[in-house]
């Protein structure tokens, strides 16, 4: 039996009626113990006798790989194999995949593909004899420039006429913006365990989407997926970097078959930059064309993105401008460019961390113009209906994390002219942006067994940091009336039914709503058993109630157990109203006139994403993605090699993400919203609208600081002193 | 990480003698060491362990300190003389890398911390550094953490050290007991090469020679600062650096000793920009001249240029707060 | 080569190869996987753990380094129940993966040790002592354990309530 829905419209808010309490507090963690203790086992945790270890082996240029010592390194002392196979990957499948991605190791595409295994004994043993395999390329780079290549593709939205537009306006935006190269960086590196029982192969690896992944690494391996068995039950971070499978995890399931032995591959850092996709760079011309009040005429987001060739992917940067705002003259589109460096992907909040970011910052430059405050143009250019395809929002919460943010943050107060407030060598200036996510649903099935001891909730689902285990326990215990310690959430394994797996923020709201219905599936047989309508039926700590009659959940089961199976699929509500998150940051900076420092002193994130499942793990998802929006504002980018596009500072000294000194204090506040569009729960994407934006309020503080305006992020030091000199 | 033997050095005189032998190196908090190691960069074929040899002790000498070797970082920053007289040590130390590294990383290991030049990181691009003659990756590609004194045609690698710009400014002295049992006193100023032709030589230092301690004189001058410019707020390298010992006579500088970070291929000092300093009133102009000299043999490549204003800037505001 | 570590209190001789990094060693030959590898290059401050006392990257320590040396790891820190710093961690929820939380408890620890015995940093605006866990005293010494989660939030509300809570008792 299952329970399944497919959201095509309007859901009805059943869980304000339930009686339990505990869904939408801040609960701590249920899996919190393990994660202090070191009793969490990630993908190399788990080592098991006789286990091999292999290290991969990067290309140190591009074209034809030949291998010189090849002998020499298989049969020096503890190495049990150099593989090269076909089927190895050149690279992470990217998100949904469902497929193998490019394969082979013949030759090399980008520097730092992996084009060989070693195994051996030991660690040390493998990563010597890794270091010792002399490579030969003889293939030049090709192009790894964007703007050396031809750009595939066209503006998809080319609306009115633009050019008009900006030279009839009273106030006009025409600038370029680029944001850099980035990495997802998750904390743990790309790891994997394999090991074979005939043609049964089980892999425990740092993955986010198993269900499809599975898929992947079977695709690669050209093996029936049902023969493959998918671990991940604590993955330590993802944000994109963990959709598709990586070159770890197939490397290792091919030496483990060979050689007959389980198999460890873990990547070293420096190979997690550039084996796992990274954010595109992105070029970004934008275009704001506005009445004499600040009302948008025309809207240009035109950028450039790149990809490895034979990548199906780009960096859909103006996704959310599509939406944000009016104006009836349109071109909105990316163009690619094919570049022989390391390959992009998702990276948390694809299009939107950079698009808003850059989009918003041009918003500021507008606002300067027109000589308005910068919350009253946003609040001027609302749009009342997607502007693009006129259907209406499902809800539109800007303008009240607009305003509540900025009563929050204390805007009112602040001066209207940059270059105001001074502290010593420091200028200090405040800055704000609005925040813009799509709301996506995906397939999504859970199961739960209902027992006298209480629930035990089972699905593939992973929980990358983002909370599943705490918000799982609280769905489901809310609609059984179970208090959290007698829910026992099972994730990580694809012997359990497929959920929707981590990405694009719609785990939570998608595999919740799995939950949610396996759970009704339950409440309707316990109703069934009280002799009642389900809809008259009350579940509270493990009691069924119905008109007078109250009895114990574990007598109705005499002994046995209540099964439930939900299954829940993105319907028509998702194309007939336009779905999106919203927010606002506000941002205090300090620049030192000295020497182009920028300090962030405090933030502010208001945010908008239907009902909130765990307000606890919530708020920590909006911290992390205002951390984010100061690190790609100010610090963080990768460099590529002009001569060849390798990735030059791949290590985490060169690569800057921010430590705890550049975060400030954080302040965030969660609106309270229902969007019945979004499914049963209510709930809509959390874990990435916090970056949206975040960075372009930053850097629109810099410039109310000092009357600096950096549109090439990060703005370092150097970047901010040009503008100061 | 290439195999390699491990002896545990019992007394200096036997760490001397196991350091003597060809690809032979001294290990003592590893910290730099072992990352190169790891990465093949460096990969000496025995370690010898110094870490437990009576080298940690920091005593009052001549007026001045004696720093061990082995004292880390840590606990030569949180010395109470340290703080109090020779505090740009203590600040330049701070500034430096995070606390966990500051309690394994060594005085003497700090001196010969290597560049963080991402080709001399990088076995599949050539360095000369690495292996002379072998070309320099870095030339014509991206620059950023690189030098702009004290370069040549055949390297630009930057030198890292925080704490090292600190005692060039206090007019340090390595202490060094060498192969044979002899102690040689080498002054800061003369203790690091420039690359030259031959970047893969980045000190005097001869096989088998150990250092033993720094020695800090008696501060020539009571007004000590050391600022430091880096991308984030911490952890991370100097893009600049400055540390300024002053001493004011009458309203004018009567002694000047101005070391720079994140400028040079050596931590870096220029006698003339002292010589300016001292015996005049602190003024702009003054400050403004004193960048001059500094950076009048400047070469900065595209991704370096920026540290021409940024020097000059740091420069100034480092001096107007050592002289007020 | 044979060494003996005192491993959370518990003596325990281990035969490594003189390669083998102390984190390795705790996690290959010891199997206290806790302490984790993030980037093996002293950059990210997951392998933390204490050596007699005083917090170190463990990956960038040798194994045979520390023959006779005391180390706590993540695995030390509870006490039958849980210490206060992990409990106020998952009260302020400290942590989201948890990849660095095993490094980012074992730092505060010893950061703690630090400030007591009056360790000056880089944020204190005078090196003379009497250091209090301000936001830039806490923050600037933490800064070596990255945590891409970003839960620094919750991490120094967490060390803050905990040390709070020490200093009461």
């Amino acid at each position: 039996m299952s329970l399944d829905l497919k959201v095509d419209g309007q859901s009805e808010d059943r869980a304000e009626g339930y009686a339990q309490g505990i869904l939408g507090t801040p609960m701590d963690r249920p899996d919190g113990e393990a994660k202090v203790t070191g009793a969490a086992t990630y993908a190399a945790d788990e080592v098991p006798e006789g286990c091999l270890v292999g290290m991969l082996v990067r290309a140190p240029g591009h074209g034809r790989i030949e291998v010189l010592n090849l002998d020499e390194v298989r049969n020096s002392d503890g190495v049990r194999a150099v593989i090269r196979d076909p089927r190895m990957i050149r690279n992470a499948a990217q998100g949904t995949a469902n497929q193998a991605p490019v394969q082979g190791v013949d030759k090399a595409d980008y520097i730092g593909q992996p084009v060989a295994l070693v195994v051996a004994e030991s660690f040390e043993t493998a990563r010597h004899a890794a270091h010792s395999l002399k490579l030969r390329t003889d293939g030049s780079p090709g192009i790894v420039n964007p703007e050396d290549a031809e750009p595939e593709g066209e503006p998809d939205t080319t609306t009115g006429d633009l050019d008009g537009a900006m030279s009839s306006a009273a106030h006009s935006v025409d600038v370029i913006y680029t944001t850099a190269s980035s990495v997802s960086a998750a904390m743990e590196p790309h790891a994997t365990l394999a090991w074979w029982d005939g043609d049964r192969l089980t892999v425990r690896s740092a993955l986010q989407m198993l269900k499809y992944n599975r898929n992947e690494l079977a695709d690669s391996l050209e093996i029936d997926p049902e023969n493959v068995r998918l671990l991940a039950p604590f993955v330590g971070g993802g944000f994109g970097s963990k959709l598709g499978i990586s070159a770890d995890a197939v490397a290792a399931a091919i030496a483990a078959k060979e050689l007959g032995r389980p198999v460890q591959v873990v990547q070293h850092r420096r190979q997690v930059f550039e084996t796992v996709t990274r954010r595109s760079e992105t070029r970004q011309r934008i275009r704001l064309a506005a009445d004499a009040e600040g009302r948008l005429s025309g809207i240009g987001h035109e950028s450039l993105v790149s990809n490895l060739p034979g990548e199906g992917f780009a960096e859909p940067v103006a996704q959310a401008t599509h939406f944000a705002y009016g104006g009836a003259h349109r071109v909105i589109g990316e163009r690619l460019a094919r570049l022989n460096r390391p390959a992009a992907g998702s990276v948390r909040a694809p299009g939107e961390a950079v698009g808003v970011t850059a989009f918003e910052c041009a918003m500021d430059e507008l606002a300067s113009d027109v000589g308005i405050d910068p919350v009253e143009l946003r609040l001027r250019n609302i749009p009342d209906k997607d502007p693009e395809s006129g259907i209406p929002f499902s809800s539109h919460m800007l303008e009240r994390s607009l305003r509540e943010g900025a009563e929050r943050f204390g805007w009112a107060a602040r001066d209207v002219a940059p270059r105001a407030r001074r502290e010593g060598e420091w200028w200090i200036g405040t800055g704000m942006a609005a925040a813009f996510r799509v709301n996506l649903m995906m397939e999504a099935e859970a199961r739960i067994a209902l027992s006298p001891e209480g629930a035990v909730v089972e699905t593939d689902m992973t929980d990358i940091g983002t909370g599943t285990y705490a918000i799982l326990t609280q769905i489901a215990g809310e609609a059984l009336g179970l208090p959290a310690d007698r829910v026992e959430v099972r994730l990580g394994d694809t012997t359990f039914p497929p959920g929707s797996g981590s990405g694009g923020s719609f785990g939570a709201a998608t595999t919740g709503n799995a939950v949610w219905l396996a759970a009704q599936e339950i409440r309707q047989a316990i109703a069934q058993r009280m002799n009642c309508d389900e809809a008259d039926l009350t579940l509270k700590d493990g009691t069924a109630i119905c008109g007078n009659e109250s009895r114990p959940i574990a007598e109705l089961l005499d002994g046995g157990s209540l099964n439930g199976h939900g299954h829940v699929t993105a319907g028509d509500a998702f194309s007939d109203v336009r779905q999106s998150t919203f927010g606002a940051h506000f941002a205090e900076v300090a620049v030192n006139d000295v020497t182009g420092e920028v300090r962030v002193r405090r933030m502010q994130g208001t945010f908008a994403c239907g009902r909130i499942l765990n307000e606890k793990t919530a708020r920590s998802q909006c911290h992390g993605g205002m951390t984010w929006g100061i690190g790609m504002a100010l610090t963080e980018g990768l460099t590529h090699d002009r001569r060849d596009g390798h990735i030059v500072n791949r290590d985490f000294a060169e690569y800057h993400m921010a430590v705890n000194a550049d975060v400030p204090p954080l302040d965030v506040h969660l609106l309270e919203e229902r969007d019945p569009w979004s499914g049963p729960l209510q709930a809509k994407g959390l874990g990435e609208l916090g970056i949206c934006g975040a960075g372009a309020a930053v850097l629109n503080a810099v410039h109310h600081a000092c009357g600096v305006r950096v549109r090439d992020m990060p703005a370092t030091p150097d970047r901010v002193l040009a503008g100061l000199e | 990480m290439k195999p390699f033997d491990y002896v545990r050095a019992e007394d200096p005189a036997a760490a001397r003698k196991a350091a003597a032998t060809a690809g032979a190196t001294f290990i003592s908090g590893g910290t730099n060491l072992l990352d190169l190691m790891k990465l093949e960069v460096m990969a000496p074929d025995t370690l010898v362990d110094i870490s437990r040899l009576p080298l940690d002790g920091i005593e009052d000498h001549e007026g001045g300190l004696r720093i061990g070797a082995t004292v880390t970082n840590s606990d030569l920053a949180a010395d109470m003389r340290v703080r109090r007289v020779y505090p740009i040590l203590s600040r330049a130390l701070l500034a430096g890398a995070s606390g966990q590294l500051r309690n394994k990383a060594t005085t003497g290991g700090n001196l010969l911390q290597r560049t963080r030049c991402p080709y001399f990181y990088d076995t599949d691009t050539p360095c000369n550094k690495r292996t002379p003659g072998e070309g320099c990756a870095a030339l014509g590609g991206e620059t950023r953490n690189h030098a702009i004194l004290g370069t040549s045609d055949h390297c630009i690698a930057l030198h890292p050290s925080d704490m090292a710009v600190a005692m060039r400014a206090l007019g340090a002295q390595v202490e060094v007991e060498a192969a044979d049992g002899t102690t040689k006193l080498h002054e800061m100023d003369d203790f690091y090469r420039l690359p030259g032709d031959t970047p893969h030589i980045e000190t005097v230092l001869q096989p088998g020679d150990l250092i033993t301690a720094v020695r800090l004189p008696a501060p020539q001058g009571d007004r000590q600062v050391y600022r430091k410019v880096r991308d984030r707020a911490s952890y991370a390298f100097a893009l600049v650096s400055v540390g300024a010992v002053i001493r004011m006579e009458q309203g004018r500088i009567a002694h000047a000793g101005v070391a720079f970070g994140g400028l040079g291929t050596k931590p870096w000092r220029d006698p003339e920009v002292d010589a300016l300093l001292t015996g005049n009133a602190p003024s702009r102009e003054l400050f403004d001249e004193a960048a001059d000299t500094l950076l009048r043999g400047a070469k900065a490549q595209d991704g370096t240029e920026f540290k021409l204003p940024l020097a000059r800037r740091v420069l100034r505001a480092t001096l107007e707060e050592a002289t007020q | 080569m044979k060494i003996t570590l005192t491993i959370n209190k518990h003596a325990q001789t281990v035969d490594v190869d003189p390669r083998v990094s102390l984190l390795d060693a705790l996690r290959g030959e010891l199997g206290l996987t806790g302490s984790k590898k993030g980037c093996d290059h002293g950059q990210c401050g997951a392998c933390t753990v204490l050596v007699n006392g005083r917090r170190i990257n463990s990956c960038l320590s040798l194994a045979v380094m520390h023959d006779g040396d005391e180390v706590t790891t993540v695995e030390g820190l509870a006490n039958g129940e849980l210490s206060p710093l992990q409990a106020a961690f998952v009260e302020h929820d400290g942590f989201q993966c948890g990849f660095c939380t095993p490094g980012q408890l074992c730092s505060a620890t010893g950061m703690l040790g630090e400030l007591e015995d009056g360790w000056p940093s880089h944020a204190s605006d005078s090196l003379e002592g009497g250091y209090e866990l301000t936001e830039e005293e806490l923050s600037e010494r933490m800064s070596g354990n990255l945590c891409r989660c970003s839960c620094y939030p919750g991490i120094n509300a967490a060390i803050r309530q905990a040390a709070e809570k020490d200093g009461a008792a």
